[in-house]
């Protein structure tokens, strides 16, 4: 049985070969299905991977609630100096922490943009204030010092930590730790450096934002120097803004309880910013399953195409081995009278059109490797991720392939009369 | 092994067969009730006009076709109702045929040709190489089993061909015109060849057209109109009547 089966094979592969250029051109089809499959798969594997690596570095545990400038009201709009409230307020900070049930750490952030002096280098600035579990609620990695403390923030002293970008630009040389930093009028001793971090922002266009240029303060600190109002001079009109905080991250403890408390938390917040919506609120969990839902229409867009490619490509094996078979027809003949029967007949044939599909597969399994391996070369953001499944399925997609398109064929050849087969010119 | 005059074993028994064919509205009575018994170890030619029903009593003969009605016994095996599938393992195991064409496969050597009715019947590969190469030897082709059947003559591929009939040591040699593409020597090269496989014991039924190669058979069977018009003697004398095969 198995020294039939592997004769039988022998000599399906003796047919494919016997016409070289014709076997190769006919399973072009499958070899291109195959080969896009696999590279495609990778690719979108590779995007969908980063994707997911930046929401999971906002911390799948958090709850993000950001002020939001809401949008102008008509009247206001031919002044040239006004001032706008909106925002997240000390209030709400407090509020979250004392009535969410499941909310474990509050983190408040204020933002304001400062010049960054030391000596005669200059750098713009994002000054941070916060709180001491900041940088653990992120999972931020100090390079060198330490973070700012609960003392820190208790006697509003005046030290920092510094992004890497920003501490590298005025530090080229130096050790920053220790150093004194002008922020605006203000001097900051530098207690820490942070390693380089980039964050997903949570809008939908999934931009990147660089915590490079972060330079991380006590909030008590920067509310005593630099108050609620900030004066923005744009083409000669002023915007004086009043924001109280910039920011609120909630780390909720269990994360199956983070989509429930941050519907209590936008319930909360809608119950208190009645007039106009100055807040978003960012579930990075959501945008998590988002981006696992967008993975999955992809691929479901994918297996469509890779569908088609591989049924034009099985009509062309269908095609050919309908040809080679009339074209052996007395081969057919004289074997069928020599004692073959017809799962002989069938069998000889239906590995011919597996190894034609399974080649095409095979070679097209090497030319998606070669794709995925060029890829990164040509466009260095994509970083295609070959699965060891998309190739298992592709091999045995077209071994499938073969058998489907190749019984039409081989059920002809076996069920040709021998005698008339015989008489075939 | 040994018959006598008394038992002759029967290989080839037909019993009133006939074969019909539909064309459209028409009944073509290709076979019309043909009996007759063939002994172990005989020569017969049969010989009769084309459209006479020879081809058709040969696709019967060779289990390429089933008969309408009547039976035929192959061995003292009915075989006029088996399947498709039982017919195929007839044909490997009971049946050798030589066509007038030699139908050898063009895209394998003459060794591997030879092989084709073993691989069907399961033989493993190197005892299938080992009878391949001596029924080769038998018909002189020793030398030449590397060659693919265009490299060779006419002659040598139709004895190609009878090793490849006689590999599976067929109860019947079939066969139909053999040298009908023969030019006249090696003609009669292959009427020896076939006088030799007679005297070997061989049971042999050949179809023909040409009195002169129908005369080398003990028997001749005329068929005319899908019946057997006739059987005569050959020129041969009848091995049995003398002191056996």
């Amino acid at each position: 049985m198995i020294i039939s089966a592997t004769r039988t094979f022998a000599l399906g592969l003796r047919g494919v070969a016997r016409h070289g250029l014709r076997s190769l051109l006919t399973s072009l089809g499958v070899l291109f299905g195959v080969a896009s499959v696999i590279a495609m798969l990778a690719i979108g594997e590779g995007l969908s991977h980063d994707v997911q690596a930046r929401i999971q570095a906002l911390g799948s545990n958090n709850i993000l609630v950001r002020s939001l400038k809401p949008p102008e009201s008509s009247s206001a709009g031919a002044e040239r100096s006004r001032l706008s409230i909106y925002g997240l307020t000390y209030d709400d900070a407090a509020r979250m922490k004392e009535t969410l049930p499941n909310a474990q750490v509050v983190v408040p952030v204020r933002a304001i943009y400062q010049d960054a002096r030391f000596r005669d280098r200059r750098a713009d600035a994002r000054v941070v204030g916060t709180v001491p579990w900041f940088g653990e609620t992120n999972r931020f990695e100090l390079d060198g010092g330490r973070f700012i403390s609960e003392i820190d923030v208790e006697a509003r002293a005046p030290v920092c930590v510094l992004g890497a970008r920003i501490a590298s630009e005025l530090f080229p040389l130096e050790d920053p730790l220790g150093k004194l930093l002008k922020l605006g009028t203000t001097s900051f001793r530098i207690v820490g450096v942070m390693k380089p971090r980039t964050v997903l922002t949570g809008d939908e266009q999934g931009t990147l934002e660089d915590l490079g240029r972060d330079v991380y303060a006590p909030l008590t600190t920067v509310r005593n120097y630099w108050g609620e109002i900030i004066v923005k001079v744009s083409s000669g009109s002023r915007d004086m803004e009043q924001v109280e905080l910039h920011q609120l991250q909630v780390r909720v403890a269990d994360v199956s309880r983070v989509e429930a408390t941050a519907n209590v938390l936008s319930e909360m917040l809608a119950a208190t910013h009645k007039t106009r919506k100055d807040y978003e609120v960012v579930v990075p969990l959501s945008l998590l399953r988002d981006a696992e839902e967008t993975k999955k229409d992809f691929n479901r867009v994918l297996g469509a195409i890779a569908g088609i490619s591989l049924l034009i490509g099985g009509i062309g094996i269908t095609n050919v081995m309908l040809a080679t078979v009339t074209e052996r027809t007395r081969e057919i003949g004289i074997r069928r009278a020599l004692g073959a029967k017809r799962r002989h007949i069938v069998a000889q044939f239906l590995v011919e059109t597996v190894v034609l599909a399974g080649g095409g597969g095979v070679l097209g399994m090497a030319l998606g490797w070669a794709i995925v391996e060029i890829v990164p070369k040509i466009n260095s953001k994509l970083h295609p991720i070959p699965t060891q499944e998309s190739y298992v399925l592709s091999f045995v997609i077209s071994v499938v392939v073969g058998i489907v398109f190749g019984l039409y064929p081989a059920w002809r050849a076996a069920t040709m009369d021998p005698v008339d087969a015989l008489r075939h010119e | 092994m040994e018959p006598t005059p008394a038992d002759r074993e029967i290989v080839v028994e037909l019993r009133d067969v006939t074969r019909h064919y539909v064309m459209g509205e028409e009944v073509v009575r290709a076979l019309d009730g043909v009996s007759f018994q063939v002994e172990r170890g005989s020569y017969w030619a049969i010989m009769g006009p084309s459209g006479s029903g020879k081809s058709t009593l040969l696709n019967v003969l060779g289990c390429l076709d089933r008969p309408t009605s009547g039976h035929y016994l192959l061995g003292g095996v009915d075989v006029s109702r088996l399947s498709d599938d039982a017919l195929s393992e007839v044909r490997s195991r009971k049946l050798g045929f030589v066509f007038q064409s030699f139908q050898l496969i063009q895209q394998l050597s003459i060794l591997e040709n030879v092989e084709v009715p073993l691989f069907y019947q399961g033989v493993a590969p190197r005892v299938s190489r080992e009878r391949a190469q001596a029924a080769l030897e038998k018909v002189g082709l020793g030398d030449r089993v590397r060659h693919r059947p265009n490299e060779l003559s006419g002659g040598q591929q139709q004895r190609a061909a009878v090793a490849r009939a006689l590999v599976n040591q067929p109860l019947v040699l079939l066969a139909d015109e053999p040298t009908g593409n023969l030019d006249s020597k090696t003609a009669k090269e292959m009427l020896d060849l076939f006088d030799e496989l007679h005297a070997q014991g061989r049971s042999i039924l050949l179809v023909t057209h040409d009195p002169g190669v129908a005369s080398r058979a003990e028997w001749i069977l005329r068929v005319l109109d899908g019946r057997v018009h006739q059987v005569e003697r050959g020129e041969r004398i009848p091995a049995g009547s003398g002191a056996g095969a």
